[in-house]
């Protein structure tokens, strides 16, 4: 599968993910939003060398993952592109780090534990997002946007952007299938052909952008698109569901809960 | 060079979401200013034009590598800086959100990385200062480089400052530079050359869609400078030479007020000094009471309109190239 056909399926599948009726998909996608944040802020706020501490918010991603009925198998192919660069920075971490913090009764390399937990975060924020997206559509995420007060202008390019992406990126799946099937056993776009090649395009785009101009207008486009069905109201449901999952990250970030339970059992 | 959010602490994303907001907000604001309900569509479909085409691999020359188009110097040159921007921040969204590439947390850090030096600094630091004397296709090869290539090492830069800020990483500043910087120059160069190789179409094809070209068309659209400089000469010319034609055969104002209080339109004043003045006026007026000596005629009027409005014109010229050497002779002085 190519690049393009490959964004083509990841852009669908997560639509069908966050198009189902399940129950997380229906809270509201203001709390989700918040949540997201807070959960991301709270797990790269923990000190470079507090592993332990850090593992406590795995709850978060686990619970969702598995309230949501999500395929965890998927989730991991998200992370190909933020892992190589957390881990390359990471790695030199033991190299440059000689300090030695006692970990129990065992000396354990500080540069190692800075390691894990910078690539723990990497891991955890990536699930964070995955959880957000696919529980919660586009058109719901600039509903949060909008209530948040950001900018009608911003959401709607951002909107009108992710729309006209899976069309562009068919045409560019084709033009570069025709283009490879005339020019066989060559790795990209030659140089000769790389300004006419996508200057087409672009031209084409363009022109694609007054027509959608002009079917707006027809529709009676006034300057804000209707970005969910109805305006949804929080729920009390909502609320609560905002309320334990503050309140679960205030308690992890303050206390070692892990240490504490473990220490209970043993 | 997308940042995730492992590599940012909290208040160095905080920071960089206000700087970026502090961007954001003053690019909508102008955007609203220009009050063109198209260009939300256009940025619309232009965002999605440059994420999809970052997916196509350029071969580049003499390697076995590839490479991509830079978004925000090409937005820049096609949107002009502000709408660029906000639709960067629109493509970066995506790519977090959908692609995973590039955290929430570190977008305030990504967008100020990419989307601001791409399009601010690209735009109006590089591109249309180079533009300004018009475009051509030299000049747009020069600047879509080197605008790609300096918006990248900055970019490379803030990216190295806000990871060493955050204090995930034990890497020595030099050593984290010294292994940013020659790569982002090597990418910077790729991206330039494929950018430019499609500015330089568009220029070909569709030169008033380029940002600062379609300013210097709507000037060229109206008139050059030599052209201006015909017209007013000949507008001056009319007015001085035919319209003089209909001038007013009354006493104007001041000559009727005086006709109201004496009987006549001039005042006869009596007296050497008054004898003596009329006397120099008259032997030096190329053309009294604007016709020619001792004519009346037609074509006498008609003559003195046209040189007189050649006079005033020299007289202004004269006078302004005075003024102007004097200031100059005056200003090292002055800083002196």
């Amino acid at each position: 599968m190519s690049k393009t056909d490959h964004a083509i399926h990841q852009i669908n599948q997560l639509n069908t993910l966050a198009g189902r009726n399940q129950w997380m998909n229906q809270i509201h996608p203001l709390v989700k939003f918040v949540l997201t944040i807070v959960y991301i802020v709270t797990t790269v706020s923990f000190p470079k060398y507090d592993v332990i501490g850090l593992l406590g918010m795995m709850v978060y991603p686990l619970a969702l993952f598995m309230l949501a009925d999500l395929s965890f198998r998927d989730s991991l192919h998200r992370l190909r592109i933020v892992l190589p660069l957390v881990c390359l920075i990471g790695v030199l971490n033991p190299l440059f780090d000689h300090n030695v913090i006692m970990v129990g009764q065992t000396q354990v390399s500080a540069g190692l534990l800075s390691m894990v937990t910078l690539i723990l975060k990497g891991i955890f924020c990536v699930f964070a997002s995955y959880l957000l997206i696919a529980t919660t559509t586009i058109e719901k995420i600039c509903y949060a946007l909008r209530l948040l007060h950001v900018p009608k202008i911003m959401v709607n390019q951002f909107l009108l952007t992710y729309r006209y992406i899976t069309l562009l990126l068919a045409e560019v799946s084709r033009i570069t299938q025709a283009y490879s099937l005339r020019a066989p056993k060559q790795k990209g776009i030659h140089f000769k052909v790389w300004g006419s090649l996508v200057g087409q395009l672009l031209l084409r785009s363009i022109d694609r952008a007054d027509t959608v101009y002009e079917s707006m207008q027809l529709r009676g486009f006034c300057g804000e698109f209707q970005y969910v069905g109805e305006k949804s109201r929080m729920k009390a449901g909502d609320v609560l569901f905002l309320l334990v999952w503050l309140a679960v990250f205030v308690l992890f970030r303050t206390y070692p809960v892990l240490l504490l339970v473990g220490n209970l059992m043993t | 060079m997308h940042m995730a959010d492992a590599l940012v602490v909290p208040a160095v994303a905080g920071t960089m979401y206000a700087c970026s907001a502090v961007a954001a907000g003053y690019s909508v604001r102008k955007v609203r200013q220009e009050n063109d309900p198209k260009k939300i569509p256009v940025m619309g479909v232009m965002g999605a034009f440059v994420f999809a085409t970052q997916m196509i691999n350029f071969t580049i020359p003499g390697t076995g590598s590839s490479g991509h188009l830079c978004g925000g110097m090409l937005l820049s040159a096609l949107l002009g800086p502000y709408a660029g921007f906000l639709t960067m921040i629109g493509v970066l969204l995506i790519q977090c959100f959908l692609f995973a590439d590039g955290g929430i947390l570190a977008l305030g850090c990504n967008i100020w990385n990419m989307a601001f030096y791409g399009c601010f600094v690209g735009a109006l630091l590089i591109w249309k200062p180079m533009m300004r004397r018009g475009m051509s296709k030299a000049k747009i090869i020069a600047a879509s480089i080197l605008g790609c290539v300096l918006t990248l090492q900055m970019g490379a830069f803030s990216v190295t400052l806000e990871t060493l800020a955050s204090g995930v990483t034990e890497l020595p500043f030099g050593t984290f530079v010294a292994t940013m910087q020659p790569i982002h120059l090597a990418i910077g160069l790729v991206e330039g050359l494929i950018t430019a190789a499609v500015l330089v179409f568009v220029y070909e094809a569709r030169p008033e869609l380029l940002y600062a070209n379609a300013q210097e068309s709507a000037q060229r659209a109206r008139f050059s400078f030599k052209k201006t400089i015909a017209i007013l000469a000949a507008a001056a010319a009319f007015i001085g030479g035919v319209l003089s034609l209909a001038a007013s055969a009354y006493p104007d104002g001041l000559e009727w007020s005086i006709e109201r209080l004496t009987g006549a339109t001039e005042i006869d004043a009596a007296g050497t000094a008054y004898e003596t003045a009329e006397a120099i006026q008259e032997t030096t007026s190329l053309l009294p009471d604007y016709a020619f000596k001792n004519s009346d005629t037609l074509l006498g009027t008609t003559f003195s309109g046209i040189v007189g409005a050649m006079v005033v014109a020299g007289v202004c010229v004269a006078a302004c190239l005075i003024f102007k050497f004097f200031k100059n002779r005056k200003k090292p002085e002055g800083i002196a």
